[in-house]
């Protein structure tokens, strides 16, 4: 019992109190900034492994891009990433950022669906899917529940019973073989119900993208509400987006 | 028997490995392994030649180093004997290459589909239609869990065959989670691209699959590294066992109900992962460990920063480890639960944690060492009782190891040179293994290349493969309620396996 209480004593304060200015350690990869520099955009457009970037103005697409930092390290006058870790909005032209463009990323409250402030404002329950994903971003949402980001104190959670969910959080660029299952997952949530995608594969199929052992019709078929870029997508990076979207102005 | 001795990483003519037919070819390499708990089957695989399969097939020896390569040629149509009717070791490669040619066994005893790929062979094999084990009794029932899991993890399908709480038998079906990555390593040609596929083979190994790649890929282009980027590979190797471990070990504690050990070990990964975060801008390791280059070299600044993480990281962690190997309700639950004997994991073939938690040696830091690990002098640290304790007590004291020999590696920071672009190519007609001990076990990538030097065949071993036979063997007999915990004590992957 005393043991207990003393360990809990040398955790000392773990929690992050505010999750929308907490600061992230060291050289992440957040928001990218693109100067108007000029340089050869035809080896720059070669250079990204996953096609996120294109020229004429240059531009990278959020939703493709892996944050592998290559872009920045061989054109350091032209692409920089800070440590702007909110990249998530619910607008999937949003996650493109062009020359230029100094705008923090947003989740539109204009374009937000009514219902969901109304219905999950007080209270989200998500059920996860992985679907081809490689266990990072299931890594980094199991995170969002731990001491320090600890997302459950907004009444976000993530629960076992699609039946018990608002919504699913789906990871992975869903695999033809995991198809059915994320489809049949979605019609057992009842309505109204939300869709985020968490991480690159996710958003555009990533490295994966052009792979045939992916079937991403369930995308065509349904409309995403928040799309979390990553690869992983960092915590405050879910947290930040999935606040926004439930438009919780008092945290 | 006719075979070619090679070290880890040393790529040969392929031309060198010996090309048998199939019946000598059978029975050299059963012979190498019989009687001999010190060698193993690495990997086991076939690959399309113009009009034949040609099968090639690895055996390490862990006493003189080395890996014993040969080779047969066979049609996709002769009905063959199976390696795996007299050792186990053989049963998922012979599965694998049933599924991918088609190749008809006469004598294999579970010749089942394996991960269900885009390009099998019998394409009237679907997912939703695997030919479970059944057992016809009015006293047993099926339980059927997955593929969506009650927790934020990847899928896979298990079912569980019991007598009231009791498990008699467990047998797990995966695919899921394929997204043709040994393809895709041969339609990218782009380096970075393949880098990238690396690293997303299973996200919780990002590092140890990126160092098979890149020490693989050196080897195959002929270029040797400045020691600078083997240190960088081994710290941040060590950094990922660490991790993993922590949260493995929060994990353990959730699925025995022990809050405070869940939640201490839980926030003790964070340092951790950030600090991988300050060194490559992801917590994950991701974008960190390039072929021929860094673009994050370790400076003595992040030296001096990692003292410092070790300095919080040790008595928090001390504090609760103490705690929770002198807990009786705890230990209670991970004693005798979940037993692997030496003889079954002998059996099976695992490798990593799940054949160390039974007294069996196998740990590639030692027997094949690849970058710094032939000069940090490894000693695996070996269980007996093959229990959800044993594994735990492994993680406990592969963390301490881990800590120690960093402590050792960041006390010299070698000077980094400037990152080159990397512009070898690899040589034609190349053959060449790659292990690392990444921190659930044995990571073994192959590669071939034909004439001009593009890539044949990737083809990639995670620990898991062989090790998730060994959850199935562990919960026989155990209370169904016990399965999460002997679950999580092996850790494995999804991804990993299906690829």
């Amino acid at each position: 019992m005393f043991d207990n209480l003393k360990i809990m004593w040398h955790q000392g304060k773990q929690f992050i109190p505010d999750v929308t200015t907490a600061k992230v350690p060291g050289i992440f990869r957040g928001r990218p900034l693109i100067t108007k520099a000029k340089v050869d955009e035809a080896m720059l457009v070669g250079l990204c492994p996953v096609k996120a970037i294109s020229s004429n103005p240059v531009s990278i697409d959020l939703g493709k891009c892996t944050f592998c930092g290559e872009c920045a390290i061989q054109f350091p006058d032209k692409i920089s990433f800070t440590t702007d870790y909110k990249l998530s909005s619910n607008e999937r032209e949003r996650l493109i950022i062009k020359e230029g463009d100094e705008a923090s990323i947003i989740v539109n409250p204009d374009t937000i669906r009514k219902e969901i402030h109304r219905l999950f404002g007080g209270s989200l329950k998500l059920r996860q899917v992985s679907a081809g994903g490689d266990n990072s971003c299931e890594w980094e949402l199991n995170s969002s529940n731990n001491v320090q980001f600890d997302v459950s104190r907004f009444g976000v959670d993530f629960v076992a019973s699609p039946r018990h969910a608002d919504g699913i959080v789906i990871t992975g660029p869903i695999t033809e073989n995991m198809a059915e299952s994320v489809e049949r997952c979605y019609n057992a949530v009842p309505n109204p119900k939300v869709i985020i995608l968490v991480g690159t594969d996710a958003i555009s199929g990533g490295i994966f993208a052009d792979s045939p052992a992916l079937n991403r019709d369930f995308l065509s078929k349904h409309s995403v509400d928040l799309y979390v870029p990553g690869n992983p997508a960092h915590p405050l990076t879910f947290i930040n987006g999935v606040l926004s979207l439930l438009r919780k102005t008092k945290i | 028997m006719q075979h070619i001795s090679i070290n880890n990483n040393q790529s040969i003519a392929l031309s060198e490995i010996p090309e048998l037919i199939y019946s000598e070819f059978m029975k050299g390499n059963l012979e190498l392994l019989s009687g001999k708990p010190e060698r193993h089957c690495v990997n086991y695989f076939g690959y399309k030649t113009s009009d034949s399969i040609k099968l090639i097939c690895c055996i390490a020896d862990d006493v003189v180093h080395q890996i014993f390569v040969s080779s047969a040629i066979v049609d996709a149509v002769s009905i063959l004997p199976s390696f795996t009717s007299q050792n186990h070791n053989f049963e998922k490669f012979e599965r694998e290459i049933h599924e991918n040619f088609g190749i008809p066994y006469s004598d294999h005893p579970w010749l089942k589909p394996l991960r269900y790929p885009y390009d099998r062979f019998d394409k009237s094999q679907v997912i939703g239609n695997y030919p479970f084990y059944k057992v016809e009794s009015e006293e047993l029932h099926e339980v059927g869990v997955g593929p969506i899991h009650a927790g934020i993890i990847e899928p896979g399908h298990f079912r569980f065959i019991c007598n009231g709480e009791q498990i008699m038998h467990l047998e797990i079906q995966f695919g899921y989670q394929h997204r043709g990555i040994e393809n895709l390593f041969l339609q990218k040609k782009k380096l970075l691209e393949r880098t990238t596929l690396a690293e997303n083979i299973a996200g919780d190994t990002a590092v140890g699959h990126s160092t098979a790649f890149v020490n693989l890929w050196e080897s195959l282009c002929g270029y040797t590294p400045d020691p600078s980027l083997d240190f960088a590979r081994t710290v941040a190797l060590e950094l990922e066992r660490m991790a993993n471990h922590t949260g493995d070990l929060s994990g353990v504690c959730a699925d025995i109900a022990y809050q405070l050990g869940n939640s201490v070990y839980g926030r003790l990964r964070t340092p951790i992962i950030n600090f991988l975060q300050e060194w490559g801008g992801n917590r994950l390791g991701k974008g960190l460990i390039r072929a021929g280059k860094i673009n994050f070299p370790f400076t003595q600044a992040l030296a001096d920063r990692l003292t410092e993480v070790f300095k919080a990281y040790e008595p928090d962690f001390n504090e609760i480890t103490e705690k929770l190997f002198k807990l009786p309700s705890a230990l209670s639950r991970m004693e005798k639960t979940g037993v692997v004997t030496y003889e079954e994991v002998l059996e099976i073939g695992t490798v990593g944690m799940a054949a160390r938690m039974s007294g069996l040696n196998r740990d590639i830091r030692a027997s094949h060492p690849s970058n710094l690990y032939g000069s940090i002098l490894h000693k695996p640290v070996i269980k007996h009782h093959g229990d959800v304790y044993s594994r735990v007590q492994i993680r406990k004291e592969e963390i301490r190891q881990s800590i120690g020999y960093l402590k050792q590696l960041i006390a010299s920071v070698p000077e980094f040179k400037k990152s080159e672009e990397f512009t070898a190519t690899p040589l034609s007609d190349k053959f060449v293994i790659s292990l690392v001990e990444g921190w659930r076990g044995e990571i073994c990538h192959c590669a071939i290349t034909d004439h001009s030097g593009n890539l044949v065949i990737y083809k990639i071993k995670d620990p898991s493969y062989h090790n998730w036979m060994a959850l199935a063997q562990a919960v026989r007999n155990n209370d169904i309620s016990d399965f999460p915990i002997c679950n999580k004590s092996f850790s494995l992957s999804y991804s990993g396996q299906d690829l």
